[in-house]
């Protein structure tokens, strides 16, 4: 929980990892660069008094995260979104052990969302069928931009990605938090491009969709089917460290999503460890809109509520403590985005 | 290092070294970033300018070492066409560098290979429609900021839809609209409609404000990216910074 000015957040940390990126998991070249990658994300848009050293970096394990989580980071409960990346590193990048070791130890904290990958055909699917009941999966993250052999990538309308979205369907897996990153196969469109979560959401109405840091670098794709798929969330990972370095920019990010996402489907993430969460929950909760910008709805203390917590708590069933919840009537109207209207 | 083929235009006496220099560094200045809509110069990818005679050999670099591959492809091949145009220049090798698919890139803008010869079954096809996205979105930003313009000097959202080139001020938001127009086929004629869609139809007046509207987070995603990349760029390279020029438009300064 945070506190501020008299006024509690309930906070859900909806994107985290556990991942293991030293030298000896490296399984080539391109898993140094993957990390040094990461690593000047976190650089870039940290402030420099968050900066890790590049070894703290490289691996961090369960005791840190822990405390950078719950014990300075005021996150309530954090969910595990595990990038799997075999063909960069020898154990993968998220440690599927660990990181399902320390949610087991606890709970009430931590919730562990597993990956699957739709080109490992039918014996990826049962693995996914046996993921589903060790781990008691409530949702899965999917990096699109995976390699796999010589693949770059896949969509989410390939056959095999329908397939293992209709077992998600009958597992209880209702949550799919997609990722999408720079490669994809065929290499000729754009890897980023959305379209794909667009058809899948259309055809799995009884599914979540959130797609990880709001479709940045495709804000506009992105805001453009959110408003037309009520199933398909933003995940504020990446956009939120924007608030230190550019927060007029974070603030156009944040007004576009409110005006054409809406309030209730936005879902604060810190992506840790590329960043931590307590400077980004601190400097979130004192975040106002620049006065230039007229034209976006109102980022209100019970706004930054739902996108702090409540959102992603409702999404995963989370119990919010007494006097957490937000104390504003339930309008219908409010729910509409008001680019949904327009 | 690919040779020229001997139909190249060539016809004006060979230039003194300074003016090649100049005339290569003006021609990769045309060569823009598709996702951002800038040059390449100016986002501070071009590292080196080498000249031998009539042999050009430039340097890029990129953000990341994952940089989207069809994008760095369309980069490094438009340097390289934009600089064999050129009079007096006889070969020309665009280098990329530390990025995943270097080595497939270069060879392949190299041989004249295409993007389907330089990946493969990885790729389904060229990238024309890609670029075209690109410069319709650019298109898109270009046209809010110009509207903007206007909508400040008293016009309304529904006048808009009669608005024509002639109506622009002269300012850098005209010449950026009428260059983007060009790019994808539209006319710049002092009474061509400037409020039309993708395929140059006028927008109907009932749909102008629900399409500025979304020309509006066009805009702000093309500036948010070009701000991330611009930063990624000299977190990877901190000497880059002093390379960058500022993006036009730009309304906020980075820390």
């Amino acid at each position: 929980m945070y506190s501020k000015d008299g006024e509690d957040y309930f906070i859900v940390d909806a994107h985290i990892a556990l991942w293991d990126a030293r030298e000896q998991n490296q399984k080539n070249f391109h898993g140094k660069q993957f990390i040094d990658c990461f690593y000047d994300y976190h650089k870039n848009l940290s402030p420099e008094s968050e900066v890790w050293p590049y070894e703290d970096y490289l691996y961090y394990g369960g005791d840190r995260l822990m405390k950078d989580l719950f014990v300075d980071g005021y996150v309530d409960h954090a969910i595990f979104q595990p990038a799997f990346l075999g063909e960069f590193y020898v154990n993968g990048f998220g440690q599927t052990e660990e990181a399902w070791a320390l949610t087991q130890k606890h709970p009430d904290q931590l919730t562990y969302n597993h990956n699957f990958d739709p080109r490992n055909g039918q014996a990826g699917l049962d693995q996914l069928r046996r993921d589903a009941e060790r781990f008691g999966l409530k949702g899965v993250k999917l990096y699109t931009a995976d390699w796999n052999g010589a693949s770059r990538g896949y969509k989410l309308t390939d056959p095999w990605s329908y397939r293992y979205l209709e077992a998600c369907g009958e597992l209880g897996i209702k949550n799919i938090h997609v990722h999408k990153g720079p490669t994809i196969r065929p290499l000729d469109r754009d890897s980023f491009d959305v379209a794909d979560v667009d058809a899948a959401a259309t055809d799995f109405t009884d599914l979540n969709f959130i797609v990880e840091h709001c479709g940045l670098p495709r804000l506009e794709d992105f805001c453009w089917i959110a408003t037309q798929e009520p199933n398909v969330h933003a995940g504020l990972a990446v956009a939120m460290p924007f608030i230190h370095t550019r927060p007029h920019y974070f603030a156009q990010i944040i007004g576009e999503l409110l005006y054409w996402v809406g309030e209730d489907k936005i879902q604060f993430s810190s992506d840790y460890a590329i960043w931590t969460p307590k400077w980004l929950i601190e400097k979130f909760v004192d975040f106002t809109m620049p006065a230039d910008l007229t034209e976006y709805p109102e980022l209100t203390t019970d706004v930054k509520r739902k996108i702090l917590g409540l959102n992603a708590a409702a999404m995963y069933d989370l119990e919010v403590p007494a006097g957490l919840a937000i104390k504003i009537p339930a309008e219908p109207e409010a729910e509409v985005a008001v680019g949904a209207s327009a | 290092m690919s040779t020229l083929p001997d139909s190249t235009p060539n016809l004006i006496t060979e230039l003194p070294p300074d003016a090649l220099l100049s005339a290569v560094t003006a021609a990769l200045s045309t060569v823009r970033d598709p996702e951002l809509d800038e040059s390449i110069v100016d986002l501070g990818f071009v590292t080196e300018v080498a000249l031998s005679g009539g042999r050009a050999c430039i340097r890029l670099r990129l953000p990341t070492y994952f940089c989207s591959p069809n994008f760095a492809y369309l980069m490094v091949s438009d340097a390289h066409d934009a600089v064999g145009t050129i009079a007096g220049i006889t070969s020309v090798s665009i280098v990329l560098e530390e990025h995943f698919a270097a080595d497939e890139i270069n060879a392949g803008v190299a041989a004249g290979a295409g993007f389907v010869g330089s990946f493969g079954a990885e790729a389904s096809g060229e990238l024309d429609e890609l670029r075209r996205t690109f410069q319709r979105k650019a298109h898109t930003a270009c046209l809010e900021r110009a509207c903007q313009q206007l909508l400040a000097a008293g016009w309304t959202v529904e006048g808009l839809s009669g608005a024509r080139v002639r109506d622009l001020p002269v300012s850098s938001e005209r010449d950026s609209l009428l260059r983007r127009r060009s790019d994808i086929g539209l006319s710049e004629k002092a009474d061509a409609p400037i409020f039309v869609d993708d395929d140059g139809q006028p927008v109907p007046q009932a749909l102008v404000g629900h399409r500025l509207r979304f020309a509006q987070t066009v805009r702000v995603s093309m500036d948010g990216n070009a701000h991330f990349c611009r930063g990624l760029l000299t977190t990877r390279y901190p000497h880059a910074a002093a390379e960058q020029r500022p993006r036009q438009f730009d309304q906020e300064v980075s820390r």
